[in-house]
């Protein structure tokens, strides 16, 4: 398998609506992306695209009605989906078509819009469930995240009030961020004191409905060397889906995560992630979710995390920064494009262009990942300067 | 060139609620008007009949002797078919739950006009193999005095309102 590198990267900006389609959004993000390595659509082999259920758009295949937008016509050109995971997959499927030597360049392109759906797209989400066991009794995505939070909460003691910082963190990261659509100095009290969605879960525990796009370009090492002073590698991707009967998983814990991660990190030479990473993305879709994630990942403990996050450990000065993108919380949700922005974000940091956002110390190995289904999958990326 | 505000300055364009809401922007809308019939199997159907009887039943594996409910066909961590049907109790334990202030789609409910929360829980049932819960609604119970660990039973519709569904079991209620 051949070495791959990210060479570029582009994102629009995350908004609740966004005038421009589906399309437009992923023209903007794939631009910028062959802006920023100074590289044309004819240089690129191949693309893949991510999206999540076509049910947002309500676009029956979506990859093909986003391919135009994606520089992908003419060109071998593939989709993939997982649920809230995709966005992590992205950068995976554009791995594959790079490493095995089928293509030296691959477009990678992930692209989300919710607001279409109305009146709002949770109401999407009901046939995700078992249609004979689980749609009779109403479900919805918001009911079985604050269902996992509150296992995960019994099962280590942890209060709502300790889980709250990571609202409070994420946010003001995304004050940094030039395309964040929910950044903000908001304090416990403030997410404590938000409307209740779901007992555990309020209104300022749960990141945003988004619409955006985001785009990084992956090559071959030989070609990587020519366009860039300073490739990233992407040394190592993991994922795993674990069972659809959900009810009788334990949720206070992501096992499946757990397994994308260490074949990430297998691939990637990784032996003590809590001391070989030195920056982390980890998906916050819900404040929980990072903490859940921090512990999946190995970065933390089971039942540690929580501690670490109070001590400002996760702060981006602290010793493992974690989301200093800003996370979903503060950046914003479109689903696929969010989970490439975490990516996109390591990138940057790895670079050590990030700007105002950057952390101290010059980290050279950063992981993210992202989850979504039944809360059963999980996608993983090792990123190295 | 890297990742910066200019850059990303005119890359899509934020509409305000007020531009969809009055008309500002125009839009197409679409009501989608999908129908769908699903089969159950033999192992749901099984399950669904037996509700309708008032009665929850599993399946059990032979490899691994778990009593799964709901019932299964194959055991997804032995992969082999499972075996004999097993009836279980209309008891359980919460394993974990919420307390739900907005309804399936998004939509705020009345809460303080006095319209109960959504109290969706994952209940281990007696009988199965530990850990194995179903999802289901808690009634006749604060919902602010749920807790983990908390003994409920189910309470059924009457025989005649049942249908053969999940909804045979109105909701499971707090037990001594």
């Amino acid at each position: 398998m051949r070495r791959v590198a990210i060479v570029g990267a582009g994102m629009t900006k995350f908004y609740r609506n966004a005038q421009e389609t589906s399309k437009e959004l992923a023209y903007e993000a794939t631009k910028m992306a062959l802006d920023s390595c100074e590289m044309k659509l004819s240089d690129i082999d191949c693309v893949t695209i991510g999206s999540a259920p076509d049910a947002f758009d309500g676009v029956h295949m979506k990859g093909e009605y986003l391919s135009d937008g994606s520089g992908a016509f003419r060109k071998p050109v593939m989709r993939h989906f997982v649920g809230g995971g995709t966005g992590v997959l992205s950068p995976a499927h554009g791995w594959f078509m790079v490493a095995s030597g089928m293509f030296d360049t691959c477009l990678v392109v992930a692209e989300e819009k919710m607001s279409c759906a109305y009146p709002h797209p949770a109401g999407a989400f009901i046939t995700i469930f078992d249609h004979t066991t689980e749609q009779a009794l109403y479900p919805t995505l918001i009911y079985i995240f604050a269902i996992e939070m509150n296992r995960f909460m019994t099962t280590h003691g942890y209060r709502k009030e300790d889980i709250a910082l990571v609202a409070v963190k994420n946010k003001k990261n995304a004050l940094d961020h030039p395309c964040a659509q929910l950044p903000g100095e908001v304090t416990v009290e403030d997410v404590l004191n938000s409307e209740i969605m779901a007992y555990p879960v309020n209104r300022l525990d749960i990141s945003p409905t988004s619409d955006g796009a985001a785009c990084m370009i992956l090559a071959a090492e030989h070609v990587a060397r020519r366009v860039t002073e300073k490739p990233i590698w992407l040394d190592g991707v993991g994922w795993c889906l674990d069972t659809a009967y959900w009810c009788t998983r334990d949720l206070y814990y992501p096992d499946y995560l757990e397994v994308a991660a260490r074949q990430a990190y297998k691939m990637a030479g990784i032996k003590e992630p809590s001391k070989e990473i030195h920056i982390a993305e980890p998906y916050d879709p819900f404040t929980y979710k990072e903490l859940h994630h921090i512990e999946g990942l190995l970065l933390a403990p089971r039942g540690k995390s929580v501690q670490m996050l109070v001590d400002g450990h996760f702060n981006r000065d602290g010793n493992l920064p974690c989301s200093p993108s800003g996370g979903l919380l503060g950046v914003g949700n479109p689903i696929a494009a969010a989970g490439l922005m975490k990516v996109i974000e390591l990138y940057l940091q790895l670079k050590g262009t990030a700007g105002k956002r950057q952390v101290p110390g010059n980290p050279t190995c950063g992981v993210a990942n992202a989850w979504g289904d039944l809360m059963q999958v999980g996608t993983v990326v090792v990123l190295r300067s | 060139m890297e990742l910066t505000e200019k850059m990303v300055a005119n890359s899509a364009t934020k509409l305000s609620a007020e531009e969809i809401l009055e008309g500002k922007v125009l839009s197409v809308k679409w009501e989608p008007k999908l129908k769908y019939a699903w089969d159950n199997g033999p192992a749901i159907g099984r399950y669904l009949a037996e509700l309708k009887n008032g009665k929850i039943i599993g399946k059990k594996c032979d490899k691994c002797h778990r009593i799964m409910i709901p019932p299964r066909m194959f055991c997804e961590l032995c992969w082999v078919p499972t075996g004999e049907w097993v009836y279980v109790k209309d008891t359980g334990i919460v394993n974990t739950w919420i307390i739900g202030h907005v309804d399936w789609k998004a939509k705020r409910l009345d809460i303080k006009g006095g319209v109960r929360p959504i109290t969706l829980s994952i209940i281990e049932i007696d009988g199965a193999s530990k850990g194995m819960g179903i999802l289901h609604h808690l009634g006749e119970v604060d919902p602010w005095k749920i807790h983990r660990g908390m003994k409920v039973k189910a309470v059924w519709k009457p025989p005649e309102e049942r249908t053969g569904s999940i909804t045979d079991i109105k909701y499971f209620k707090p037990i001594k």
